[in-house]
């Protein structure tokens, strides 16, 4: 009956946001529900798709011009703004040295948990579709893409937050 | 996040081996203990180690 009971513990999330602040929001609570067994899905979707690209630094990708520009200039992982005081990338930086200094997790860290906790990721195929990007332009843990009607079907029965 | 890697640090153990966490007083003192035991491990003990930082003693 405990065991039936600990398998039901779900979390879902959608992660929207490219921001630095919000992925370490999404990462921080994803990694905290896996550690107690929680079964955890992560979507990535539009300016989330960021954090989970194979390249970490700016690159040109995606089928045509315009995509390729708007992907460059969204950045990588390395890349990601802070949604409030970015001070041109400075802040993201600063952040991290402050969570280095006292001994919080940097994104990095909690993106490390994730995969080490095994924690599913999955990737829009309409962004993916919009912005003319592959499943080999993401990192390789990514399980599967995804459109709204399975993402509701992983999800059910258990909590969905939108980050 | 204390109780994230915790948790990564217990699944390198062995059964029977010891995981030893030191920890600041409060939040990570109330759910690291709390956690292991809801998954099945044993709380060997907590003692300060001095001021609000404490050692827990986890069995795997």
């Amino acid at each position: 009956m405990i065991v039936a009971e600990k398998q039901s513990k779900k979390l879902s999330l959608v992660v929207f946001s490219g921001d630095f602040d919000k992925a370490v929001a999404a990462f921080t609570m994803a990694t905290g529900a896996a550690a107690v067994n929680y079964e955890v899905n992560m979507f990535f979707t539009f300016w989330g798709l960021n954090i989970v690209k194979l390249k970490k630094g700016r690159r040109f990708k995606g089928r045509g011009l315009p995509a390729g520009m708007f992907n460059f200039l969204s950045g990588g992982f390395k890349n990601l703004p802070m949604s409030r005081l970015n001070f041109l990338g400075a802040s993201p930086k600063i952040m991290t040295s402050l969570m280095k200094k006292r001994n919080v997790a940097t994104l990095r860290e909690l993106t490390d948990a994730a995969l080490a906790l095994n924690i599913n990721l999955y990737i829009c195929e309409m962004s993916m579709v919009i912005l003319g990007l592959e499943k080999k332009d993401f990192i390789p843990e990514i399980k599967e893409i995804l459109g709204v009607a399975k993402f509701l079907e992983l999800s059910e029965n258990g909590r969905t937050l939108f980050i | 996040m204390t109780f994230v890697k915790t948790k990564l640090e217990l699944e390198k153990l062995k059964k029977g081996e010891v995981l030893e966490v030191i920890l600041s007083s409060g939040e990570p003192l109330e759910n690291v203990p709390k956690s292991a035991v809801e998954q099945g491990y044993r709380v060997l003990g907590i003692t300060r180690v001095e001021g609000n930082v404490y050692r827990v003693e986890i069995e795997k």
